[in-house]
């Protein structure tokens, strides 16, 4: 039984000249899996996300979670993390991260604990009280993936979490991120433009097509489970990376217009 | 303190000076104006007296009213307004002309409505303000980043949820200078009106020392008002700075 199932899922803007986004696409996540998805850009990646978190309903085929329909709304155990900075300003770190549990009615020495354990747990033990003006992009990233954390989310989406960062900082989210993956059980979709993050991260990596956005092929990359960013320096990490790259040339030059 | 802050108390400090020089030399008959000195100790010798305790409280009151009434109504209906676009394009024409309606031209209907009560100046002082706190509002609500809509959407958040934990708190900076700018409008609106037709009141002292050439308590009364507003609205911008700091990157 696959703990996320999308059955001929297709999403199209309506208007005047409607825009074809997303599909039809099928995909089965099983559950606990790391499952990355890489496409040219303006392929429908975020959409895809969209549907998935029931943040948009597809335009024909049916989102799954846990086997109830995903439609409209964001079902409880769903978990979203976005690219662009949602740390809300007018709140510290630890009220960032106590939202979620807040919003729930959970009691409130509850809400400290868990909290404590995210602030320990994202390294954000010394800004706990900070404001998220005084952070640097990585820890407001990171003060959004505690939240999501907090709620113990079953699914987490992550759409480009890394995409504004620097390559350093990116390689050593990608480490947290495989560390709270193991330790939460969770399974985990990450959208991303860079293709040695989802060879590193993923159990298999989608690669999409130009738009409309379709899996070219599932890729299993066959890492143990234990692993950290020190295996892109492995040999079968290039071998991974060039074929991810191979696939995806052609659909790049396409969205460019060059083909 | 700054340099600027220097400057800045050193220029009023000169004007004040050249009033009360200009006033001592004859240049300004005393009829006209009196000197900056005799308007404090008229102001300090009423203030000391209680002569006009009521009149102040009445005044002070009236604005208060004016001030809860307007940010309280104005941040509803900006809330309300912007959750219903067709309401808000159809009012829109409202919004642009609103402050090119002179709202004193409807006081003697708000008597007639509302008798010679306080109730019309506190109507003045509210109508006049609210504007500013809608339009504000509306402002800031306008500018919460599509992201953190979508989270409120995964947080499963419903309207008014979504109002006041992500709206209302993203945009307060906005609100907070609606609220500024309905204290000011508060304040000219119901002292204003207590100059037109009012038995008591700040305004209407002003009004009765002017009309008896009675110079030290007209002045006085005016430099209290001056003094008044001031303070409430530096203590306005000191709040407001500390509400902006925790925002700005340090």
């Amino acid at each position: 039984m696959s703990h996320v199932a999308l059955r001929g899922v297709t999403r199209v803007y309506p208007g005047k000249t409607p825009v074809h986004a997303l599909g039809p696409l099928d995909l089965e996540l099983a559950q606990g899996e790391f499952f990355a998805v890489v496409g040219p850009s303006g392929c429908g990646k975020s959409t895809l996300l969209d549907v998935m978190a029931g943040l948009a309903s597809p335009s024909a085929g049916e989102v799954l979670f846990e086997n109830s329909n995903v439609k409209g709304q964001v079902p409880d155990g769903i978990g979203v993390v976005f690219q662009e900075d949602a740390s809300f300003p007018w709140l510290t770190v630890h009220d960032n991260i106590a939202f979620g549990l807040r919003r729930r009615g959970v009691a409130e020495a509850e809400v400290a604990a868990q909290v404590g354990y995210a602030i320990e747990f994202m390294g954000l033990k010394e800004f706990a009280q900070a404001y998220p003006a005084q952070l640097s992009g990585g820890m407001r990233q990171r003060v959004c993936i505690a939240r999501t954390l907090v709620l113990k989310p079953r699914l987490i989406l992550l759409d480009e979490p890394f995409g504004a960062l620097d390559q350093q900082t990116r390689l050593l989210m990608g480490d947290e991120l495989l560390r709270l993956w193991r330790e939460t059980g969770a399974t985990i979709l990450l959208i991303t433009h860079s293709l040695d993050e989802a060879a590193m991260l993923a159990d298999r990596v989608g690669v999409m097509s130009a738009r409309p956005g379709r899996f070219l092929e599932l890729i299993a990359t066959g890492w143990p489970r234990g692993r950290d960013s020190t295996i892109v320096a492995s040999e079968s990490f290039g071998r991974l990376t060039s074929r991810i790259w191979t696939l995806l040339r052609g659909e790049s030059l396409r969205a460019l217009g060059h083909g | 303190m700054d340099k600027v802050a220097v400057t800045r108390i050193a220029i009023v400090a000169l004007a004040v000076a050249l009033l009360e020089a200009l006033c001592r030399l004859g240049v300004i008959p005393n009829f006209t104006v009196i000197p900056p000195s005799a308007m404090a100790q008229s102001l300090w010798k009423i203030l000391a007296s209680g002569r006009f305790s009521h009149d102040i409280a009445a005044t002070l009151v009236n604005v208060g009213i004016a001030i809860v009434a307007a940010m309280l109504a104005g941040v509803a209906a900006g809330t309300a307004l912007q959750g219903w676009p067709a309401a808000r394009r159809t009012l829109d024409p409202l919004f642009a002309t609103y402050y090119a309606v002179p709202m004193y031209a409807f006081y003697p209907l708000l008597i007639v409505i509302f008798g010679l009560g306080d109730f019309p100046q506190v109507a003045i002082g509210f109508l006049l303000a609210v504007m500013a706190v809608i339009i504000n509002t509306l402002n800031g609500l306008d500018r919460v980043p599509a992201v953190l809509l979508k989270t409120a959407r995964v947080h499963g958040l419903g309207f008014i949820q979504e109002a006041f934990h992500i709206r209302l708190p993203y945009a307060a900076p906005y609100v907070f200078t609606g609220f500024k700018l309905a204290v000011a409008y508060s304040f000219i609106g119901v002292i204003g009106a207590e100059f037109i037709t009012s038995s008591r009141g700040i305004g209407y002292e002003i009004s009765f020392a002017y009309n008896n050439f009675d110079n030290p308590v007209m002045y006085a009364m005016i430099l209290f008002i001056l003094l008044l507003v001031i303070t409430v609205n530096l203590s306005l911008h000191v709040w407001e700075k500390r509400l902006l700091a925790r925002r700005r990157r340090a």
